[in-house]
């Protein structure tokens, strides 16, 4: 802590009251309703904390060029949000967070270059920043890099990761201690690099549905991060507002892991084991039937009841309006349709909501998961456009499957499938699904706009 | 200020954060996670006074504005998409016949 400078009472009370709008922000943000506007209160928090900061009387050396940074970084965040497309929405958040943490590690490192070994308290919390920091930036740099497809999105898992990993995380361990006990700068710097190494090795064995319950994790780990920071500086708002993030994130990711039905436990350690290459030995060229947009309209033109399963697949494509035109022409004609919502079609936990909601869909026809389920068995059709993981039955059976124990909707339930697909190629887990090959399964390779297109002009004919 | 006083803010704050979100419904998962992410941002504070600390022209001082940055970065994106992720949400409220005020 740098005891040289004392905030005035009036600064101490504008924290204060920065601190109390990012509760209010958290808050409305659980909530539908008030979701928007909590996200603008909590910008406002920040504004005043910041601009507070300036006019604090704190000494500040460099300030030209702490403000065009500031301007500079401003401008590219601001830009890469307003540019990003919605369906890459989650690794720009998740790449965010890192940047966040990173700059946490940073202003440890800083402080201790700065200020010394002060006290005790002061080095393991300069220790804590720096690890925790340096994991959230580069564990982030690597669900990046999977969701943005740079890297494969497989589990990765290295020969001997498991003991590597862990050898890492003791040294990580001891080097923390040794700095606190006998502070030296080249350790400071070793801890960087080991913390930094450990992050790409804790996120490279995670794959598939889990990608999002770690970008939550990393994401309450960098407020923790950002609250030592806080402790390190002696700064009451960052403790305050890194601690709430540290706490609302980390519940978040457990709600998360339950609404996926994965422990936690097995998110973050299920893929250490080894073998999750899954999908024993089934070979893609197996029979599949395929048909034509025709077909396919026919089978929709004459049923009573079909349920719409958009993936992935149909946000890539763009299609969502497209499959919104479809889902009200069968309407016209008196068909019973819904759209079944699994917690991540998408990338994320409601991702898919976003995109649909874009589309103008009526939000009573978004059926989430539990409420769809016992619905299958009485539908006629069931066309998936997109889709695999979601709908894979490798979830309930094969326990060698990395998406093994995730609900899934049950769409093997129902009396015909369709799947939209542009191939055989398999979904984000990277494993076969068996519906593909069932009977009564039919396929409709292309693009899901196209295939969309073809269908909806085919049924008005029908 | 002391270390128990921090302790206190601390521990308190924990229990802030597990009771604001513990009623969150599935749908708004991703975006209260950005909003919390866009939060953290604030960490740019803690940067820019480690700028302001540190001689010019050292080592120290590139770090500390590489670290203001990444904060500003973290700050302004995070607030910016989290309201375009619920921009989605919102502006078709008032089209749906939604008495419900769009309960999940």
């Amino acid at each position: 802590m740098t005891e040289t400078h004392v905030d005035p009472t009036w600064v101490q009370l504008s924290y204060l009251v920065a601190a109390v709008l990012f509760i209010i922000a958290l808050k409305s943000m659980s909530s539908p309703r008030t979701a928007r506007a909590g996200v603008l209160i909590g910008a406002i928090g920040a504004l005043l904390a910041t601009a507070v900061l300036f006019f604090s009387g704190i000494e500040l050396m460099n300030l030209t060029l702490i403000i065009v940074f500031l301007v500079v970084g401003s401008v590219v965040g601001l830009v890469a949000a307003r540019r990003v497309k919605m369906t890459a929405m989650p690794q720009l958040v998740a790449l965010f967070n890192g940047v966040g943490g990173g700059a946490a590690a940073l202003i440890a490192v800083v402080e201790y270059l700065v200020v010394g070994s002060e006290d005790l308290l002061f080095l393991i919390f300069t220790v804590a920043t720096v690890i925790v920091g340096s994991i959230a930036f580069s564990g982030s740099v690597v669900t990046y890099l999977k969701l943005q497809e740079l890297m494969t999105t497989r589990p990765v898992v290295i020969p001997l990761g498991k003991w590597i990993t862990i050898l890492v995380a003791a040294a990580t361990i001891v080097g923390g201690v040794w700095l606190v006990v006998q502070p030296q700068e080249w350790l400071l710097w070793a801890l960087l690099a080991l913390s930094l190494i450990f992050g790409v090795l804790f996120v490279l064995p995670v794959g598939g549905a889990d990608v999002p319950i770690v970008i939550s994790l990393l994401n309450a780990m960098t407020g923790l991060a950002v609250a030592a920071s806080g402790y390190v500086l002696g700064n009451v708002l960052l403790l305050i507002a890194g601690t709430l993030v540290g706490a609302s994130g980390t519940l978040l990711t457990n709600l998360m892991a339950k609404a996926m039905g994965r422990p936690l436990t097995s998110t973050l350690f299920g893929a250490f084991s080894g073998s999750t290459a899954g999908g024993g030995g089934t070979g893609t060229d197996r029979p599949v039937r395929s048909g034509s947009a025709n077909d396919v309209a026919i089978m929709l033109g004459f049923a009573n009841k079909v349920i719409l399963v958009p993936g992935y697949g149909l946000a890539v494509a763009q299609a969502q309006s497209t499959l919104r035109e479809l889902a009200d022409l069968l309407n016209e004609k008196g068909i019973e349709v819904d759209y079944a919502i699994h917690p991540v079609a998408g990338r994320m936990p409601g991702h898919m909501n976003v995109l649909l909601a874009e589309a103008n869909v009526p939000y009573e026809q978004l059926k989430e998961m539990d409420e769809i389920n016992p619905e299958f068995s009485a539908t006629d059709v069931v066309l998936v456009v997109g889709a695999n993981d979601v709908v894979n039955p490798a979830a309930r059976t094969d326990q060698s499957a990395p998406i093994y124990g995730m609900p899934i909707l049950d769409v093997d339930q129902a009396q015909q499938i369709v799947f939209l697909k542009r191939s055989m190629r398999p979904g984000f887990a990277g494993i076969e699904n068996e519906i593909l090959f069932d009977p009564k399964t039919t396929l409709l390779f292309g693009d899901a706009k196209d295939s969309l297109t073809k269908v909806v002009s085919a049924l008005k004919t029908v | 200020m002391d270390g128990i006083a921090l302790l206190t803010i601390f521990v308190l704050s924990v229990f802030v954060g597990f009771e604001v979100v513990s009623k969150v419904s599935t749908v708004l998962h991703t975006p209260l996670m950005s909003g919390a992410n866009a939060i953290h941002g604030v960490v740019v504070m803690g940067a820019i006074i480690v700028a302001g600390e540190s001689q010019p022209g050292s080592l120290e001082l590139w770090i500390a504005l590489a670290a203001v940055l990444l904060g500003a970065i973290n700050l302004v994106g995070g607030f910016v998409v989290t309201d375009r992720m619920l921009e989605m949400f919102k502006s078709k409220k008032p089209a749906a016949p939604a008495k419900e005020g769009g309960a999940a």
